[in-house]
């Protein structure tokens, strides 16, 4: 369904994919790991189509999104969730009107049908009670959970997950995991999770690619990763500072990371 | 020599880019403003926001800068024994000058900064980026209400300054230095036609365009002219006031030279 082919990206000169390759069946729930700043935000930019490649092409059920005309483009992003690492919940909204918000202005649903979904999708994610509150009112994980049900409401075709337990704590980043694939199990959704929870996300996700220097180092299952011999993976895993992978990285992204967020605008 | 060159090339490049960048965002802004659909809700919560909650410092910067008037036009004109004269003094002062320039400052300040600063915040937050995954269009959320409530609040405001700063006139050259209601009033109807006031009118809704353009444009950009973060935000909100403000006063030579 997801088709990443030779996908390159540079920032003034900062190469940072390289080449990256790898696909994702209809209805799989894929891990993306690797180091922070090397790319895996920005990968999940290109397949969400926010960011144009360099070269390279990125496939979603046989059209190369990058040649996507505007309208079609649109109806594109109408099969697509993503849940930014903040949440980008609106703030001047209550958790009921952000997650009431796309089927308000999406479809033509009454408002008593809008309010039956949207109480019904905040009781999936736990946040049943919460749908007077601003976002300003809500912790960490209430934020999460929020954006999740505004994300899954509309029965997204493809989610993009971009470092979901962030800044959460141990026990609220597996009761996010978890969220996660209970979701994925009611939605069947094709899902890409951006993140560093190793090993956590590994026993909810149908594969695991590793992104390093550029390129997919690794593609394969929870247990391929767990058993594989290469340093650099195993390091990674492990959280070893000691390793082929310095302590301290220069990663390409970091090193202009207003350029890269200044692409986003276009 | 070359380098220096090349640096001037490089700025000059930079600041044609930045207006194009601003050009083009005009264009679509027109463009969803005059197309449906419309976010009736929106516009009116920025009609209220723009308009109705500027009302009491436009109360009292009218009131003030009308007794000020008052004041500083009685003792000038009776230099000249013309003290009849300050009705129509203030009423021109105020309709076709000062009356659109200080509303469009006043509004600039309060309410442009505003906006500014909450489309900048959905910015760095990424609600903005949210809204574009939604398949919506940011532009008619964040820029088109601000857009049209401006053009609708602005002339209003500035008709309601007026008003209320002729009163301030009166109130001194009237009540406090003894000038007649009859001759403050009358000489006033005499000389201050229908045409001066549209003047202002015509005057104020430009202002009102200049001032949603640009604050929208400000914080729709932040963090590609400013930095990330709450700096970038109070960048572009300093940016935009002052661009504003200078613009408006600009501009206000621009109309009042076509107008004579």
């Amino acid at each position: 369904m997801i088709k990443i082919e030779n996908l390159h990206k540079s920032f003034n000169g900062n190469h940072v994919l390289r080449g990256v390759n790898f696909s994702v069946k209809r209805g799989e729930l894929i891990a993306v790991i690797g180091r922070s700043g090397y790319g895996k935000s920005v990968l999940l930019k290109h397949i969400a189509g926010l960011m144009k490649p360099d070269k390279g092409r990125i496939i979603i059920d046989g059209e190369d999104i990058k040649r996507l005309s505007h309208r079609k483009l649109l109806r594109f992003r109408n099969r697509l969730g993503y849940l930014f690492q903040s949440g980008a919940l609106f703030d001047s909204m209550t958790v009921y009107e952000n997650v009431a918000f796309p089927l308000r202005e999406k479809t033509d649903l009454k408002e008593d049908e809008i309010r039956e979904r949207v109480i019904r999708e905040l009781e999936q994610v736990g946040l049943k009670g919460s749908e007077d509150k601003y976002p300003s009112q809500l912790s960490g994980g209430m934020i999460k959970r929020a954006a999740l049900a505004r994300e899954l409401i509309w029965n997204p075709d493809i989610m993009l997950f971009d470092e979901p337990t962030t800044g959460l704590d141990p026990i609220i980043s597996t009761t996010i995991l978890d969220l996660i694939q209970s979701c994925h199990r009611r939605f069947n959704f094709t899902g890409i999770i951006v993140t560093h929870e190793v090993p956590k996300v590994f026993s909810i996700v149908d594969k695991v690619a590793m992104l390093h220097d550029g390129k997919i180092i690794f593609y394969g299952s929870s247990d391929e990763i767990m058993k594989s011999s290469n340093p650099i993976i195993q390091q990674f895993i492990e959280g070893n500072p000691e390793g082929p992978l310095p302590e301290f990285g220069s990663p390409p992204e970091l090193l202009d990371i207003r350029r890269i967020k200044k692409r986003v605008f276009e | 020599m070359i380098n220096l060159l090349r640096s001037f090339g490089r700025v000059g490049i930079r600041r044609v880019k930045r207006l194009g960048r601003m050009g083009i965002f005009l264009f679509k802004s027109i463009a969803y403003s005059i197309t449906p659909p419309w976010k009736g809700s929106l516009i009116l919560k920025k009609i209220q926001f723009i308009g109705f909650q500027s009302l009491l410092v436009i109360f009292l910067t009218g009131l003030f800068t009308g007794m000020v008037l008052g004041y500083q036009g009685y003792i000038s004109l009776s230099r000249f024994e013309s003290e009849a004269f300050l009705g129509p003094m203030v009423g021109l002062s105020l309709v076709k000058e000062l009356g659109p320039v200080i509303t469009a400052l006043m509004v600039t300040g309060r309410a442009g900064s505003a906006i500014t600063a909450e489309i900048g915040i959905m910015r760095i937050s990424e609600q903005i980026d949210a809204i574009k995954l939604m398949g919506l269009n940011p532009y008619r959320y964040l820029v088109v209400p601000s857009l049209i409530a401006a053009m609708i609040c602005v002339p209003l405001l500035t008709a309601i300054f007026d008003t209320i700063g002729i009163f301030g006139g009166y109130l001194v050259g009237g009540k406090l230095l003894g000038l007649g209601a009859g001759i403050y009033f009358g000489e006033m109807i005499d000389y201050v036609d229908f045409s001066d006031v549209m003047e202002g009118i015509y005057k104020s809704l430009n202002f009102g365009f200049i001032i949603s353009w640009v604050c929208t444009f400000k914080g729709y950009y932040t963090g590609y002219y400013t930095g990330f973060g709450a700096e970038g935000v109070s960048t572009s909100t300093t940016q935009a006031v002052v661009l504003s403000s200078v613009l408006v006063l600009v501009w206000d030579y621009f109309l009042t030279s076509v107008m004579f």
